[in-house]
C-alpha cells in the first residue's frame, strides 16, 4: 500500500471478513478522520468462472449453476436463463408454466427482500426484525421445497417450461401466505419505518439521484427510489406479466430511507401479482414441445428480467451445438455496486455499512 | 402539538416495542428443536441418493443405461457394467456417486428411465472425511440411515 503525501489520510481495509459487507467484499477506504474520501471495491473472492463453466456444459446442465449466482433469488436467475435459451430456440413456455413461473418468481422477490430487510436492519443496529423476516421467508421457502424439492438453490424451471407439476394444496398454501403476509409488512413498518431512530439514521444517507443512477446503469429498487418508474415487468413484459395489474412503487429523494420504502412497497405489489396469478392458473401442458437434446440454431439472444435487485440479463451466443458458445450474465448487484464510491464519498464510516446494505448485493452474483 | 406529544412521549418507539411484546405469546413460537425434533421435509425433497431395488425380488432396478452419468453436470456418477452373454443385457457391477461434488439439482433423477436412482428425503449426509462422501453401490442400495439421537 502506498503512503499518501497527506498525513491525515488513513487507508482502511473493510472486509473481506467484515460481517456487514454481506459476503467477501473488500473495500479499501481512504479516510480523513471519520469522513470517507474515496472507496475502492476489490471483488473476486467468490469468483467461480460461471460464464466459463457454461461453455463446458450443455444448455440443460448449466441451469443449476445460475441458481448459485444470486442464491437469494435463485428462481429469478433460473427464469432469466430459461427465457434466454427459449428465445434462442424460438419457443415459448405454455401459459400454465408461465403463470407458475410468475408466482414463484414473485414469491422469490418477497423472500429476497425479506432477507435484505433483516440483514440491513441488523447492520444498522436493529436486531429484532431479522427474526421476524426470516420467519416469513421460511413460509416462502416451504412453498419452494414442496414444489421443487429444494429451498435455496431451487432449479425450479427447465428450458421450455417446468419439470414438476403443481403439488396438491399449492394454491391453498400460497393463498394462506398472501393472506397473512401484508399484515406482517405493516408490522415491519411499525418496527422500523415508524421508528424515529431508523428514519433519522437513514435519511439523506447515500443519495443517488436519477441522472447518476442512469449514468452508472443502476437499476431496480435503487433507480425507482430516485423517482424513475422503470420496471422491466412493465417496460418489456415477459412470461405473461402484461396480464397482471400492479403498480411500480417509486420515491423521489433516492436516499437509503426511500430505498427501504420502495422495497417494502414492492413486497406488497408482489403479493398482489401472486394473488392474481394463483386465482387463475390456466390448465394445459407445463412443457413446450422441444427436442430432448437442446441444440439452438446459430445466433445470439439477450433477455433481461426484473430480478429483486435490478435488471438481470443473460446474453447467449449459440454456434448450433449443444453447448453455449459464449454466455454472459449482466448481474444487477455488480452494476449497482459501482455506485458505491459515488454514494460513500463524504459519508461517515458507519454510513458505508448502511450504504452497502441498501445496495442489496450478493457477492455470489458480483463475482460470479 | 399532536406531533410534539408523540415525540415527547416516545410513542413511535413504544409502538415498535409493542410489536416485540406481541410476539412473546408462546403460541407464536416457530422454533424447531432440531436434533430431537426432526423437520418433516417435503415429498419432493432432493436429498441423499438411493439406488432402488425391486421390492419383491430384491434385484437392482438399474439397467446400466448410463443416462444419469450423462445428465450429471458434474460428471460425478460412474456406472460400471458387464454384458451378460445369456440375456444380452448389461448387468450392473459398480455404481459410484460422489456426494462431495453433488449439487442436488435432480437432473440424474429426472434422466433415470426406470426410477432406480432417486434423491431421498434424507438430509443428514455429513461426513468426517472426503472419502466418506463417495458412495459405492452398497451404500447407495442400503440407503441413508439417519441417526436418532434422542426420543
Amino acid at each position: 500500500m502506498t503512503t499518501s503525501p497527506d498525513a491525515n489520510e488513513l487507508v482502511l481495509n473493510m472486509g473481506p471478513q467484515h460481517p456487514s459487507t454481506h459476503g467477501v467484499l473488500r473495500i479499501v477506504l481512504k479516510l480523513d478522520g471519520e469522513r470517507v474520501k474515496s472507496t475502492e471495491c476489490i471483488i473476486g473472492y467468490l469468483h467461480r468462472g460461471v460464464e466459463k463453466i457454461a461453455e463446458n456444459r450443455t444448455y440443460v446442465q448449466f441451469a443449476p449453476y445460475v441458481d448459485r449466482m444470486d442464491y437469494l433469488a435463485a428462481v429469478s436467475n433460473g427464469l432469466g436463463y430459461c427465457l434466454a435459451v427459449e428465445k434462442l430456440m424460438n419457443s415459448v413456455a405454455p401459459p400454465r408454466a408461465q403463470a407458475v413461473r410468475v408466482i414463484l418468481t414473485e414469491l422469490n422477490r418477497i423472500a429476497s427482500h425479506l432477507l435484505w430487510l433483516g440483514t440491513h436492519a441488523l447492520d444498522i443496529g436493529a436486531i429484532t426484525p431479522l427474526f421476524y423476516t426470516l420467519r416469513e421467508r421460511e413460509e416462502v421457502l416451504k412453498i419452494f421445497e414442496n414444489y421443487c424439492g429444494a429451498r435455496l438453490t431451487t432449479h425450479a424451471f427447465r428450458i421450455g417450461g417446468l419439470q414438476y407439476e403443481l403439488y396438491e394444496g399449492f394454491e391453498q398454501q400460497v393463498n394462506a401466505f398472501c393472506d397473512q403476509f401484508p399484515a406482517k409488512v405493516d408490522e415491519y413498518e411499525e418496527l422500523l419505518g415508524g421508528n424515529r431512530i431508523w428514519r433519522e439514521r437513514l435519511r439523506g444517507v447515500g443519495v443517488l439521484d436519477a441522472a447518476t443512477c442512469k449514468r452508472y446503469g443502476v437499476t431496480g429498487p435503487m433507480l425507482r427510489a430516485a423517482g424513475v418508474p422503470w420496471d422491466l415487468r412493465k417496460a418489456q413484459p415477459y412470461s405473461g406479466y402484461e396480464q397482471y395489474e400492479f403498480e411500480v412503487p417509486t420515491r423521489s429523494s433516492g436516499d437509503t430511507l426511500d430505498r427501504y420504502f420502495v422495497r417494502l412497497d414492492e413486497m406488497r405489489q408482489s403479493v398482489r401479482i401472486v394473488r392474481q396469478a394463483v386465482a387463475n392458473i390456466p390448465t394445459g401442458p407445463i412443457m413446450a414441445k422441444i427436442a430432448k437434446v437442446i441444440k439452438p440454431p446459430v445466433g445470439e439472444a439477450y433477455v433481461s428480467i426484473e430480478a429483486p435487485k435490478g435488471e438481470l440479463g443473460y446474453f447467449i451466443v449459440s454456434d448450433g451445438s449443444t453447448h453455449p458458445y459464449r454466455l454472459r450474465v449482466r448481474p444487477p448487484s455488480f452494476v449497482n455496486l459501482q455506485a458505491l464510491d459515488h454514494m460513500a464519498k463524504g459519508a461517515l464510516v458507519a454510513d458505508v455499512v448502511a450504504i452497502i446494505g441498501t445496495i442489496d448485493i450478493v457477492l455470489g452474483e458480483v463475482d460470479r | 402539538m399532536k406531533q410534539f406529544l408523540r415525540r415527547f412521549l416516545l410513542l413511535d418507539l413504544l409502538e415498535g416495542l409493542w410489536v416485540t411484546f406481541r410476539h412473546q405469546d408462546t403460541r407464536l413460537i416457530t422454533t424447531e428443536q432440531y436434533p430431537s425434533q426432526r423437520p418433516a421435509v417435503s415429498e419432493r425433497y432432493r436429498g441423499a441418493p438411493r439406488l432402488n431395488n425391486h421390492p419383491e425380488t430384491n434385484e437392482t432396478l438399474c439397467i446400466s443405461c448410463n443416462l444419469c452419468a450423462v445428465a450429471c453436470p458434474e460428471n460425478l456418477i460412474v456406472v460400471g457394467s458387464v454384458r451378460n452373454a445369456e440375456t444380452k443385457r448389461k448387468d450392473l457391477v459398480t455404481f459410484t456417486y460422489d456426494l462431495s461434488r453433488c449439487m442436488f439439482c435432480g437432473l440424474c433423477e429426472d434422466a433415470c428411465p426406470v426410477d432406480a436412482l432417486e434423491l431421498t428425503q434424507d438430509f443428514e449426509i455429513a461426513s468426517y472425511t472426503r472419502e466418506g462422501l463417495i458412495w459405492d453401490r452398497q451404500a447407495l442400495e442400503e440407503g441413508p440411515r439417519p441417526t436418532q439421537y434422542r426420543q
